[in-house]
């Protein structure tokens, strides 16, 4: 493992002049940090530093240790054993307040935010400043300006939380984590719901806040993120930390290596070239009141066929429509014959599936058992008879756990006690049970860890090689190109172009997904051509 | 972490292990069971315990058709006046059918219950699913009206049924079979049918997903309104059944029969541990809520420390314990 990490440099690592030489002090440092919960170890002997003014990014695979780690720095968790310095001086932190004090402050993955209260109601949530016992909205109103302002997002303070975008709700989620002192942020997975637009906004501003001399730690699934950013790297494996490395030694693919402990042969499975002629499923006049409009296009047998585009484009909602999970009109030709779906048992009858980008809200019942979660949408298929057998279930489970390496300990266990990326091969698993001849995949593998990744898109592959065709919906352009044989680009509920081949290229999506936006009033970030 | 084992030891049997929160129901009964017998010897004779579970039975085989509303997400306010007006119904038409067939007019009256129950949990069924009206609100409106139907069928007063057929139907309620009241055979008949329809049928794995997200059963391909309804139809028919085995009891109908059952019902199963919000729901641990019930009354009745004035009082801190209980064992 370290042969892959220290071998190579890269051969053209961008000059970088704010490297300091003098090592400045570390802000945090963790020594032998380990976290057990009760006889199960989750995160042995860690031991880093964060220094100020340094992008510190943590990676690992899903059930690495990641989230433990970050929590055990924020006094969200205590540690079993180990310690934490800050200056030189132990600190002990049993609750988050204790480490926000200490100028540690956490940016959640998730946004919590009350979408029904303003902008800067938000921000001042439980620690409103009051005059004489009164709330005192013109110096909220004005802090939070220039809050924002700090880190670039124009929203008013007195918009509606549910009124904006979900970038700016992220900023806003910043801004309200910035508003006490800090040396030290927490970014965790601040990225996962963003379009590449409003990531470049959010690393914009980790770079301001770095260059002001604030510690960061930031965690992240994506590695061309933390190959831009980090100073260091420190990658987790198992619980067990794997090692720190210079941040600009190693490459995307290094990380991935380090992270799975192993060589991935590539992320992506070899495009073969297979007959594409037959339309599998013809979509015309697609209108999703509110979304979408007018839109039309096929998929063929044995293709699949990416949409591109930015969140809010429209892309699930044309699916949705389409499906009836939501009211919309379109024609519909599957396999040249016309067919009506006005509910979502009429597509499923039809033989499409739908894997929704929701996994925890719309896919899977978290509290129900793996079995009945996996037979949901086939219980006729699968339970031919009037009765539940209990055996057909288990026989339908251990099938699945076996064709999509679902890995787990009981077969009892519950679809929320399993890993994210096991989650989304059990949601695979469900929809494909229906034995659909058109798989329609919403972000196939949003918050899953390589590995898993890698296998998703065999999965895919094998689909289309056994004569079924595939629309993957995704906001990461990378997994576009690398599966897909033809990408169609929606933008503002239109489609904005097709392209193939060689002309699959980052740039390109980008360009359809953004070109000819007026300089709308949620426009932020610096454009680029 | 789960994700890394191998597959190898992938467990094929569930560790046997009590789940506590299943049994809780049963174990608190017991525990009842044991205090009844402390405070007075005579709680624990044949005599009484048929006595207090036969009279559970009307709350048992209507909440068992409330664990099917709840356990699919919804809620039935309307069960207690529910039961009123269909009891009504079904005396009125059976004292009009008595002249000319006799007491064979009880089987009709019970066929005309029945369809009756049905009705009236479609009625509550179509407003909650087609009107898309909360569950609270729409059965809280449909409350109100069987309660004023049957002060109004009543003309205030009391529906009284026909001396002909009184004789003839006495057994349903006091009458046994093989030495068990008669009313406790058909709450376990119901009880069983229930159990069987939510854990043996595919309606029943739908209900359960309905209730535990109704996304995620949208997006299987589950149709939230027919299951929906279906469940406000099955609380009806268990209304309607209720009321067959009441009428023989008290002989009448009136305006005040049925009044608050609805929270009798509603703690019945949530004691039983089916939660509120929806999901998995416990058929047989309703019925224990609703002999908890029915046995906390007749304790309070039997010893002295309580006045039995305070059941109510008593019944209403139950269900906020077993709410604390479902709470703090998550």
């Amino acid at each position: 493992m370290s042969g892959v990490a220290n071998g190579k440099t890269e051969a053209v690592a961008p000059p970088h002049s704010l490297v300091v030489e003098a090592m400045p002090r570390p802000v945090l440092e963790a020594k032998g940090l380990a976290k057990k919960y009760g006889q199960v170890s989750v995160l042995s002997d860690v031991t880093l530093d964060i220094r100020a003014g340094e992008v510190h990014a943590i990676i690992g695979e899903n059930g690495a240790g990641k989230s433990t780690l970050m929590r055990l720095l924020s006094g969200y968790v205590e540690p079993t054993s180990g310690s934490l310095w800050m200056d030189s001086a132990e600190v002990v932190f049993p609750k988050p307040a204790m480490a926000q004090a200490s100028g540690i402050v956490l940016v959640h993955q998730e946004i919590l935010l009350a979408e029904a209260l303003t902008v800067a109601e938000n921000l001042f949530l439980g620690r409103e400043l009051t005059r004489n016992g009164i709330i005192d909205d013109r110096t909220m109103q004005r802090i939070t300006s220039s809050k924002l302002a700090e880190i670039g997002c124009r929203v008013s303070p007195s918009a509606l939380v549910r009124d904006i975008s979900l970038a700016d709700r992220q900023l806003v989620q910043i801004a309200r984590a910035l508003l006490d002192n800090y040396r030290l942020v927490i970014f965790d997975e601040p990225t996962a719901v963003l379009t590449s637009d409003e990531v470049e906004t959010l690393l914009a501003i980790i770079v301001r806040l770095k260059n002001q001399g604030i510690a960061i730690l930031y965690i992240s699934h994506r590695l061309d993120e933390v190959q831009r950013l980090a100073d260091r790297v420190t990658v987790l494996r198992d619980g067990k930390m794997i090692g720190t490395y210079p941040g600009r030694t190693l490459s995307q693919m290094d990380m991935a290596n380090l992270m799975v402990g192993r060589e991935l042969a590539t992320l992506y499975p070899k495009k073969s070239i297979r007959c594409i002629s037959e339309p599998m499923l013809e979509v015309s006049g697609a209108t999703v009141p509110g979304f979408v409009s007018d839109i039309s296009f096929a998929v063929h047998k044995g293709e699949i066929l990416g949409f591109g585009g930015m969140i809010g484009a429209g892309r699930t909602e044309l699916f949705e429509g389409i499906l009836g999970l939501r009211p919309g009109t379109a024609k519909l030709r599957l396999r040249g014959e016309s067919i009506h779906i006005r509910k979502p048992l009429d597509a499923i009858e039809a033989g499409i599936g739908y894997l929704t980008e929701d996994r925890k809200g719309k896919g899977l019942l978290l509290g129900e058992q793996l079995a009945s979660n996996l037979t949901l949408s086939a219980l006729s298929r699968v339970h031919p008879h009037r009765l539940l057998r209990k055996s057909r279930d288990r026989e339908a489970l251990v099938h699945a756990v076996d064709t999509y390496d679902i890995r787990l300990k009981s077969y009892s266990l519950q679809a929320g006690q399993l890993s994210g990326g096991n989650q989304q091969k059990l949601l695979l698993a469900k929809v494909l049970l229906t034995n659909p001849s058109v798989v329609i995949i919403d972000e196939p593998t949003r918050g899953i860890d390589i590995a898993n990744k890698a296998q998703i898109y065999s999965f895919i592959h094998k689909l289309v090689e056994t004569g079924k065709a595939c629309i993957v919906i995704s906001s990461e352009m990378q997994e576009l190109i690398g599966i897909c044989d033809r990408i169609l680009v929606m933008r503002e509920g239109r489609i904005s172009g097709e392209v193939t081949g060689a002309d699959m290229t980052e740039n390109k999506i980008a360009l359809l997904a953004t070109s000819n936006v007026s300089m709308s009033k949620e426009f932020q970030g610096v454009r680029h051509t | 972490m789960t994700d890394m084992t191998a597959i190898g030891s992938i467990q094929h049997e569930p560790q046997f292990k009590i789940n506590w929160v299943d049994a809780g129901p049963f174990i608190a009964l017991a525990a009842l069971l044991l205090v009844g017998f402390l405070v007075n010897p005579e709680f624990l004779s044949a005599n009484n315990i048929a006595n207090v579970v036969t009279r559970s039975a009307f709350i048992a085989i209507i909440a068992v058709g409330a664990t099917f509303v709840i356990s699919s997400g919804g809620l039935d306010l309307s069960v207690g006046s529910m039961a009123a007006f269909v009891t009504g119904v079904m005396i009125l038409s059976m004292n009009a059918l008595a002249a000319n067939l006799g007491t064979s007019a009880i089987i009709a009256g019970i066929g005309i219950v029945m369809l009756a129950g049905v009705l009236c949990g479609l009625v509550n069924g179509v407003i909650v699913t087609v009107g898309k009206i909360e569950p609270f609100i729409a059965t809280l409106g449909t409350m109100g009206i069987f309660r004023a139907l049957i002060t109004y069928l009543s003309d205030g007063g009391s529906i009284p049924i026909d001396r002909s057929l009184r004789d003839a139907y006495r057994p349903v309620y006091f009458g046994s079979l093989l030495g068990v009241p008669v009313p406790i055979v058909i709450s376990i008949v119901v009880a069983v049918a229930a159990s069987f329809i939510l854990y043996k049928t595919k309606y029943g794995r739908r209900c359960a997903a309905v209730g535990a997200n109704e996304d995620v059963a949208r997006y299987s391909g589950i149709s939230v309104t027919k299951v929906r309804t279906i469940a406000y139809v099955i609380q009806g028919a268990c209304v309607a059944i209720a009321a067959i085995c009441y009428v023989p009891r008290l002989g009448a109908a009136t305006p005040t029969t049925g009044l608050l059952w609805e929270l009798q019902v509603i703690t019945a199963v949530v004691i039983g541990g089916t939660a509120l919000r929806g999901g998995k729901g416990h058929i047989w641990g309703t019925v224990a809520g609703a002999v908890i019930l029915e046995l906390i009354a007749n304790l309070m009745v039997l010893s002295d420390f309580v006045s039995e004035y305070l059941v109510a009082a008593v019944q209403g801190v139950i269900i906020i314990i077993a709410m604390l209980i479902q709470r703090l064992s998550r």
